[in-house]
């Protein structure tokens, strides 16, 4: 009897996360897809917001994301590799590791207190699109070099031994064998880096700023999606309805580019001839 | 190679010694002690009183855990003993669903549908209660999945032992399962909380933005964080040193909250393999 | 298939010393991980031509001593080595050593197989590629013929472009051989390379291995002493003396096991000690 209050207990808050969570799904579904057209993706905003569209801002979104990939993801896999690999002395390793999971805990809101200072007044780069995309890079690097780090280091010791053996390279072990074999890793680690980087607002409120109007080079200042969001909820009266077409753009854009980055790099590695 | 570690390292020592550099003004001088003696917010005039800003942090957060820790605890009881096949698969993959929903877009639902809710019962809607709601729905995935891993690796014998002893499942759970796991439900706990003490835009959306100690769950207030936010973008001198200190202060808290999660980690994982 | 070994008559060890000059000559060769010794006083030739057999109970130094001789040791930097190994002139325990081209001249066999996560194909074709072979043709040709010399042409030939991990056990440790003697090696070392496999496997491999005497130096380290009796034509017995490995007796096979000169080995090949 007691036995069957908790069961039921069980389900009763089960069936209370699944919910809300459909509640808020379907809030943003189904008011975001009345405001969402191709006129939306393609026209700029007017009236604060309130009307048009998000072009500009879907372009200043990529923008800050591609930056912040260039930047993060080649550093991200050689520190990993330099981690996993290289690094013969432990408690150098160590202390790296430990560096980089005190600047994993950093608040999104001090990177962009970091980025204000330093990108913005120190190197002279004012609120901009590479301001931002150097800051979300910052706060994206320690997650991705991780995961990363953890995948390579993972990989069977025997195909290291097996490719030093037979007299290749280092180098050629790592890009030929183990990189590719860590690919699992590599790919969460970009998922995660792309949902955290897409999604950010406050590490960029004041980094890149929040101009609506189309970005001519990576110096203007300009406003992402998620401070669109953020912008027309708060500060626009009236601008719900809108905020809500930008929340499903930018929920499906997230999809979207997990999507793309699993299927690229997928291919990268199959014409590597991979298996897993 | 070695250069990049080194840029890790840098990176680390420009985040700190920038953050130090714009605060430096009130540390240097020792103002920034009066951020908790004072008690008003009144930056123009010079007057830092943070107390109340650190409070509501700090209600947030625990209000949050308060709401997430049963939950996200039901929701891996159910994944680990309920749960089979396609349901279990499907409800972990509304969790990692869940945990890709961008802050802002739980701000803007928790703002437009949450906040008049709460505001019928009492205005002006948004308040410490919408915050730490909408901040467990935030946390809810980090808790259930760790807690489930936690649950996950409590060694199958114990469990048996307990059947054997004809206990009911109730008490299988609640007296053996869960005190087995609890280090790793700990570390899942810390590491929510500093997730929690460090994000902006949910509390800067929901929870109205009011300097003050508040009265009751009703009541709005303003967190660190969103002060940060808030006031970042016009403030000057000693204000914006002040904003500095406050991130330094998060960055502290958060920083410990993270060492004492892997502590945790690290204690359950050796207690586990005795 | 494999060439089955041909039951000529044993010569007398002199006349082998003369017919089978040493190809590596080792001299009071001494491991050490760290401060700690591991393995001493080791001195024996291998000949070229001949499969040497390194016998003793675990952790007494055989596999230590078998990466030094292509030197994969010196990816461990606690570990030192000191005295000498003589090959083609050249002292491995020098400084100087180009690792690359000694590594493609001396083979290596794991214990448990390890083609790469790559097709049947490229687990050849990336060492020769690595190895300078530029033309295609050439590298096809010779891929086609380790396959034949390892006895896996006819089972790989219509899939060689499928994943090597699809192979069962024996045929991966086959693969393993194939892809050591398509860079045209002069030695081989093989560490246990039966052990991980199932009987019929093991027993193929095993053949396999005899039927490279002549072509290549091999040096096996073995448990399985009928093994070693089958297959070698000399063997060294490695022992635990004061907490380090040591070579305790080094002769050929038959002499050797018909009639030990050291109490141990006698009492570890009647299989009362180890």
């Amino acid at each position: 009897m007691i036995d069957r209050a908790f069961s039921l207990g069980i389900y009763a808050i089960i069936a209370l996360v699944i919910a809300t969570f459909g509640w808020i799904i379907g809030d943003v579904i189904i008011k975001g897809i009345s405001v969402v057209s191709w006129e939306f993706l393609i026209s700029e905003p007017e009236d604060a917001g309130r009307a048009g569209g998000i072009a500009p801002i879907l372009v200043s979104t990529l923008y800050v994301l591609i930056i912040a990939l260039v930047i993060a993801l080649p550093l991200g896999i050689s520190a990993a590799i330099w981690l996993a690999e290289f690094s013969q002395n432990q408690s150098h390793t160590l202390h790296v590791g430990i560096i980089l999971d005190v600047l994993a805990g950093v608040p999104s809101i001090v990177y962009g207190l970091f980025g204000n200072a330093f990108f913005c007044i120190y190197l002279g780069l004012g609120y901009s699109l590479l301001s931002g995309g150097l800051t979300l890079a910052c706060m994206i690097l320690p997650v991705f070099i991780r995961t990363c780090e953890s995948g390579i280091r993972s990989v069977q010791s025997d195909w290291r031994l097996g490719g030093l053996a037979l007299g290749m390279r280092r180098s050629v072990v790592i890009w030929k064998i183990l990189l590719p074999a860590a690919q699992p890793a590599i790919i969460a680690g970009l998922i995660l880096s792309i949902g955290r980087a897409t999604a950010e607002t406050a590490a960029l409120l004041f980094t890149s700023g929040y101009v609506d109007r189309m970005p001519e080079s990576i110096f203007d200042s300009a406003r992402v999606l998620a401070v669109h969001i953020y912008d027309l909820t708060m500060n626009v009266t009236g601008g719900d309805e809108t905020a809500y077409g930008s929340a499903l753009i930018l929920i499906v854009l997230i999809i979207l580019l997990n999507t793309l980055a699993q299927g690229f790099i997928d291919s990268w590695f199959k014409r590597s001839g991979h298996y897993r | 190679m070695g250069a990049l570690s080194f840029v890790c390292a840098a990176l680390l020592c420009l985040i700190l010694g920038f953050l130090l550099y714009e605060s430096w003004s009130l540390v240097a001088d020792g103002r920034w002690l009066s951020f908790f003696s004072q008690t008003g917010w009144y930056p123009l005039e010079g007057l830092f009183g943070m107390t109340p800003m650190i409070f509501a942090s700090l209600v947030l957060t625990f209000g949050s855990l308060v709401i997430a820790l049963p939950v996200g605890l039901a929701c891996a009881i159910f994944l680990e003993f309920y749960a089979k096949g396609w349901v279990k698969k499907s409800f972990q993959s509304l969790l990692n669903l869940l945990a890709g929903i961008p802050s802002v877009v739980l701000g803007l639902w928790g703002l437009t549908e949450l906040v008049p809710l709460i505001g019928q019962i009492k205005a002006p809607g948004t308040s410490v209660l919408a915050g730490a709601v909408v901040l467990s729905l935030m946390i809810l995935p980090t808790l259930a999945l760790t807690s489930y891993a936690a649950l996950t690796s409590v060694d199958r014998s114990i469990l048996a032992g307990a059947q054997a002893l004809g206990l009911t499942q109730k008490t299988q759970i609640l007296a053996i399962a869960v005190p087995a796991a609890r280090s790793g439900i700990m570390s899942g706990v810390l590491l929510a909380s500093a997730r929690a003490l460090g994000e902006t835009m949910v509390v800067l959306m929901v929870a109205g933005n009011v300097v003050q100690m508040p009265s009751s769950l009703f009541a709005p207030v303003r967190a660190l964080t969103a002060n940060i936010a808030l006031e970042m973008a016009y403030a000057l001198g000693g204000h914006r040193a002040s904003l500095y200190v406050s991130g330094l202060l998060l960055t502290i808290i958060v920083w410990i909250l993270a060492y004492l999660a892997s502590y945790l980690f690290n204690k359950g994982r050796t207690v586990s393999h005795d | 298939m494999i060439v089955a070994e041909t039951l000529a008559p044993r010569l007398s060890e002199d006349i082998i010393e003369s017919r089978a000059p040493a190809h590596i000559k080792v001299n009071e060769l001494a491991i050490y991980y760290g401060k700690k010794l591991a393995v001493n006083g080791i001195s024996l030739s291998l000949h070229r031509g001949k499969i040497t057999a390194l016998i003793g109970p675990s952790g007494c130094g055989k596999t230590s001593f078998l990466t030094t001789l292509n030197q994969l040791s010196k990816l461990n930097n606690q570990v030192t080595v000191t005295g000498e190994i003589h090959f083609d002139g050249e002292n491995l325990t020098q400084n100087n050593v180009d690792l690359l081209s000694l590594r493609r001249r001396v083979g290596m066999i794991f214990q448990k197989p390890n083609p790469f996560p790559l097709s049947i194909f490229k687990n050849l074709d990336i060492p020769l590629k690595e190895h300078g072979f530029k033309n295609r043709a050439e590298r096809i040709e010779k891929i086609e013929n380790a396959l034949k010399a390892v006895g896996l042409w006819d089972e790989v030939k219509d899939r060689l472009n499928t994943s090597a991990l699809s192979l069962s056990g024996g045929q991966q440790q086959r693969l393993c051989i194939a892809r050591a003697l398509v860079l045209e090696p002069e030695v081989l070392l093989m560490d246990e390379p039966c052990s991980a496999l199932d009987p019929i496997s093991s027993g193929i491999v095993e053949e396999l291995i005899s039927s490279l005497r002549d072509k290549y130096t091999v040096v096996i380290v073995t448990h399985n002493l009928a093994q070693a009796k089958r297959i070698s034509d000399y063997t060294a017995f490695f022992w635990t003396q004061n907490g380090a490995g040591k070579l305790i007796e080094f002769n050929n096979t038959r002499q050797l096991f018909s009639g030990p000169k050291d109490e141990r080995t006698a009492a570890y090949i009647s299989g009362i000690k180890g």
